[in-house]
């Protein structure tokens, strides 16, 4: 299992999306977070997108206001998931069109049906745009 | 005939066909309407037909404006967006759960999505929705498509596999793997995928396995990732996605491909026979799906900036890894197309270069292929001279593992690397710093290791830690000499003395008493080191010790180096240093203690300074810190009226054994369970004290508080290692670490018995040994407790307790006859008595030959005696008959017992035991 989670951050540090693939209780989850965001913020353009943190090396990525986070464990191509990451907007782009933090925030469950598409339990399903929006946008046309 | 139903949630607005006033129509199937209440759009909805290619689903009705569904679940984001505390958004949070909740036992099922979708919000906001979990479950279990979408997301999201309620779950789930339509089949998948349990995957696993012969392709993608969850959870199932596998791998579809490659891989971790089988079957045609991957020409479908799938690549480059593996026959099949891959690919965007990085880790785990080594290499230096971080990060990441396979290569690139452990860049300091640590060997070791403490003292507060950690492991485990090493920890100190360790400081006093003829210029570069940098923590604990050990030498400038500029230091100057680490507020108990204990052994070593000693060491009685406060008035005690036994006190210690040291490091030894009290005497490395007289311990022991008794017993014998790692043992009886050597130490424990039990006390053998310095064995006596009489209790053995003040100076150990014991009264109390005597047979060191008398002292008989002893596992205990087991009163007449201990481990480690004696009486 290579991702272990992915975040959305907002600028503020406020998770706009979170999608875990282990078990984490609540308070774990929240104590986790905070010390990535405020890890991963911090940092500059110039510096790397690859932070360690405990036993996670965390990719991120930023788009003008939101961040994208996926923990990762150790073995998984760091560059791979930058990729992903990038394919993962440019997804959520065509269907939004040019997507933004409130886009994730009111179609939650969409973010969240596009992502099932393209991960599950921790590994890449699909890379293909279409594909991944095919359901979702069967979906839309049937209502 | 359909009675409207607002079942999923939409904000496209629909054309609106006919205005309804106030009330809810019957409409016919495929009409649409709007309602309007007070003149405003309620309801805009339209019936419509939901269908697939195959087969006409069902009729659903949606709600399409976004007034109702919408306005509620909008409105709440908007409410929490608007919050500005942490406090206003729980209570909005606090407002919409009770709703929600409202609505859960209202069973509302009009809401239900809504509230659903509301507590996803909330959870990814970090609030409890454990109330929604049912909620999952009853929408899952709905017949339409929305609903069952938006209940398996919430039950991925809400639920984890330790809840108990996924058990109801496994037969919609079941139902819904076997459903017609392909798309609910799709939702059954993921959410088993995502969260099943280990019953589950063994309920569901052939539905799963049918799955993947499954017609739509992406039905197939999902059920193999599925299969990877559910061979993890049920191993044994593995074998029986071996052969589907295989067929699944012979694909065109890349998300088929790319999650049959995954589940593969996993079946090659999980068992070695599909390894095999993988590795016969499968591994030409993976290499002939990556050379056409690597050739395909432009396919917009999976094309990133110009690569064919990289994501596919990626992982077939990893699959042939693990085949190529430790195997010559098929890296031989591999290396025709890793060397395309590594040549063919473009390395300006990121997505090439994450394919040269997997090519590169592949090319060095397979087999040795000299050609495919040298483009990697190449690749690698083109990378570590990158002006991205991100790929100079991986690059150093694909060094730490060439390392093993090709170190000459690794350390041609030692100054780049060295570098990159000043970066400005904290991930990228952190992992140069993880390689320049093994790329050190004995060749490069002084200069690498220069460059890194130079460092030290320009880097980041944060990054500190690691690099002082890092530092002293490379010094401590290359240190070519000494003297090097003493001069390298003392930098260090100086710079970071409050990040390093503590096992980093012991290790270092463990090899200053090792290093006999440095001494003198220890002291003096320590005493050096605490005038300017007096604030590190570690370097004042370090000077007070050497201080106190070698004062001597320190004022009289005895085994000067060449090397060294001799320096003044009178006996005040000396006391100064420790006066100053005592008071100081940043010193925490165990400098303090260590200051006292210095001090101590400074007033023997300095006769002129005592008196000034004798007051410093007084400032410390009303510390209310107890061990502070106890050190100061045995110390005080000594110095005021022990003379003549001082000097003996407070010798210099005995060098330390490094190897047992370092072996306790590593952990070969039993870890050290702490004191059940777990108070104050958990003082690693405690004070060194000499080992000649461990009689300065037994001041310890006679502390007046029970709970203080019992940590003081294993605190004597960690104090008596001086710059041990030890922490207090506990009183329950565990192995400790200890060194080689022959004597034995007894100390006997108690545990202060109820008098409404029958009675036990509770001995505590402990022995000890230590190389050859202990030539004594001393029997400490703490307390006893009268299983009769209930004022006795602890005080027999106040008497012996007090061992300095009661006996006197000289007759207090038995120091020179080694192999004799004197006897131990190890029960006393105005009804009975019970002493023990101890012999050893020269020859056979682990064999403890006891001698129990029992006297009664009441004026009854007692009948039926009998006496009852356990002993821990490493020990043997074997008891012989007693001599009777009537006892007749008045002390007149004894019974005695013989007992025989062998101790198996003897010579290994400390020994503890507990014998508890029990007796009954009438």
């Amino acid at each position: 299992m290579g991702i272990r989670f992915i975040l959305m951050v907002n600028k503020q540090g406020q998770t706009r999306l979170a999608q875990y693939y282990e078990y984490l209780t609540l308070e774990e989850r929240r104590t986790l977070e905070g010390e990535i965001v405020r890890k991963c913020l911090a940092r500059n353009e110039q510096q790397c997108s690859f932070v360690e943190h405990r036993t996670y090396k965390i990719v991120y990525r930023r788009y003008a206001s939101l961040f994208f986070l996926v923990g990762v464990d150790n073995e998984e191509n760091e560059l791979a998931i930058l990729e992903f990451i990038h394919l993962l907007v440019e997804t959520m782009d065509r269907h939004f069109g040019n997507v933004c933090e409130l886009d994730i925030m009111f179609h939650l469950e969409k973010a969240h049906f596009m992502l099932e598409e393209m991960v599950m339990n921790g590994c890449i399903v699909e890379t293909s745009k279409n594909n991944i929006l095919a359901p979702i946008q069967l979906m839309d046309k049937a209502s | 005939m359909i009675k409207p139903k607002v079942v999923e949630p939409l904000n496209q607005v629909s054309t609106k066909m006919e205005d309804i006033d106030n009330q809810l129509p019957w409409i016919i199937w495929g009409s649409q309407f709007t309602i309007t209440l007070e003149g405003r759009a309620v309801v805009n909805a339209q019936i419509q037909l939901y269908s697939n290619l195959n087969e006409l689903m069902r009729l659903v009705c949606n709600e399409t404006q976004d007034d109702d569904y919408c306005y509620f679940y909008r409105d709440m984001i908007r409410a929490i967006r608007a919050c500005k505390t942490a406090a206003e958004e729980r209570a909005v949070v606090r407002k919409e759960c009770a709703s929600i909740r409202a609505a859960v036992s209202d069973n509302d099922n009009d809401y239900r999505h809504r509230n659903l979708a509301k507590l996803m919000f909330i959870h990814m906001l970090g609030y409890p929705t454990h109330f929604g979990q049912m909620e999952c479950l009853k929408s899952i279990a709905a017949p339409g498509f929305p609903e069952k979408r938006i209940g398996y997301l919430g039950l991925m999201l809400l639920l984890d596999e330790r809840q108990e309620v996924l058990m109801l779950v496994t037969n919609s789930l079941k139902q819904d793997l076997n459903h017609t339509n392909q798309y609910i089949v799709g939702l059954a998948l993921c959410a088993l995928g995502n969260i099943s349990s280990a019953e589950m995957a063994r309920d569901l696993a052939p539905e799963v396995e049918r799955l993947l012969q499954f017609r739509d392709p992406n039905v197939r993608k999902k059920a193999a990732l599925c299969s990877i969850r559910i061979i993890k959870k049920v191993p044994d199932l593995a074998e029986n996605f071996v052969n589907p596998v295989a067929s699944l791998l012979k694909e065109k579809h890349h998300g088929v491909l790319l999650t049959a490659i995954q589940l593969c891989a996993d079946l090659c971790t999980a068992s070695e026979e599909a390894l095999e089988y993988f590795r016969k079957k499968c591994t030409e045609g993976l290499v002939k799906v990556l050379k056409d991957a690597v050739n395909s020409p432009y396919a917009p479908e999976y094309d990133i900036s110009g690569i064919a799938d990289p994501f596919l690549q990626i992982r077939l480059l990893r699959i042939l890894r693990t085949l190529g593996h430790g195997d010559a026959d098929a890296s031989d099949l591999m290396n025709d197309v890793l060397a395309q891959v590594a040549t063919k690919t473009e390395s300006n965007k990121n997505a090439g270069n994450a394919i040269l990085y997997e090519c590169v880790e592949t090319i060095m785990s397979i087999e040795d292929s000299g050609g495919l080594r040298v483009l990697a290499i190449n690749i690698l230096g083109r990378f570590l001279s990158n002006r991205d971080n991100n790929i100079r990060y991986v690059a150093l990441n694909i060094l730490m593992k060439a390392i093993s396979v090709d170190g000459q290569a690794v350390q041609r690139h030692r100054a780049t690397i060295l570098e990159c452990v000043k970066d400005s860049d904290a991930s990228i300091r952190k992992r140069a710093l993880e390689l320049v640590y093994l790329l050190v060997n004995e060749t490069n070791v002084k200069p690498l290791t220069k460059e890194l403490i130079d460092y030290l003292e320009v880097s980041d507060q944060d990054f500190k830690g690691d690099l002082t950690a890092k530092v002293c492991s490379i010094v401590e485990k290359l240190s070519p000499e000494k003297l090097w090493y003493i001069d390298q920890m003392l930098k260090v100190l100086c710079e970071a003395g409050n990040h390093v360790k503590d096992e980093v400081w012991h290790g270092l006093i463990v090899v200053i008493t090792n290093a006999t003829n440095l001494h003198g210029y220890t002291v003096r570069s320590l005493y050096r080191a605490i005038q300017t940098s007096g604030d590190q923590e570690a370097v004042v604990r370090v000077a007070v010790w050497c201080i106190g050990e070698y004062g001597d030498l320190l004022v009289n400038n005895i085994g000067m180096l060449d090397l060294e500029e001799p320096i003044t230091v009178t006996e005040n100057d000396a006391v100064d240093v420790i006066e100053v680490a005592i008071k100081c507020h940043a010193s925490d108990l165990t400098t303090r203690a260590m200051c006292l204990t210095a001090l101590l052994k400074l007033s023997s070593r300095f006769p002129s300074c005592s008196q000034r000693i004798k007051d410093i060491v007084n400032q410390s009685k009303g510390s209310l810190l107890l061990e502070l406060q106890q050190r100061s008035i045995e110390f005080d005690s000594i110095i005021e009226k022990h003379q003549n036994l001082r000097s003996a006190l407070v010798e210099r210690m005995p060098v330390l054994d490094e190897a047992t040291y370092s072996g306790r490091r590593t952990g070969s030894l039993p870890a050290v369970v702490s004191t059940s009290h777990g108070n104050s005497l958990q003082i690693p490395n405690g004070v060194p004290k000499t080992a000649d007289a461990p009689l300065l311990d037994l001041l310890d022991l006679s502390a007046d508080e029970p709970a203080l008794q019992n940590s003081s017993g294993p605190n004597f014998l960690q104090d008596l290692l001086g710059g041990d790692i030890l922490s207090s043992a506990s009183q329950s009886g565990s192995t400790q670490p200890q060194k080689n050597g022959t004597d034995v130490l007894l100390d006997l424990l108690s545990t202060g018995s109820p008098p409404a039990q029958n009675g036990s006390s509770t001995a505590d053998i402990l022995s000890i040994s230590q190389d050859n310095n202990i030539k004594s064995s001393v029997i400490a006596l703490n307390s006893l407790s009268s299983p009769m009489v209930t004022s006795a209790q602890s005080t027999p053995a106040s008497s012996i307790m007090d061992l300095l003040d009661g006996f006197g100076p000289t007759s207090t150990i038995p120091k020179d006859n080694g192999p004799a014991y004197p006897p131990l009264v190890a029960f006393d109390s105005s009804s009975l008595s019970l002493i023990f005597n101890f012999s050893k047979q020269a020859g056979s060191p682990q064999l403890t030959q006891i001698e129990a008398t029992f006297t009664n002292k009441s004026s009854d008989i007692y009948t039926d005696f009998i006496f009852q002893a356990a002993v821990p596992k490493f020990l043997q205990l074997h008891l012989e008959p007693a001599s009777s087991n009537t006892l007749p009163g008045g002390g007149n007449g004894s019974i005695t017992q013989k007992l025989q201990v062998t101790n198996n481990q003897h010579g290994k480690g400390r020994k503890r035991v507990e014998s508890s004696s029990s007796s009954s009486h009438e």
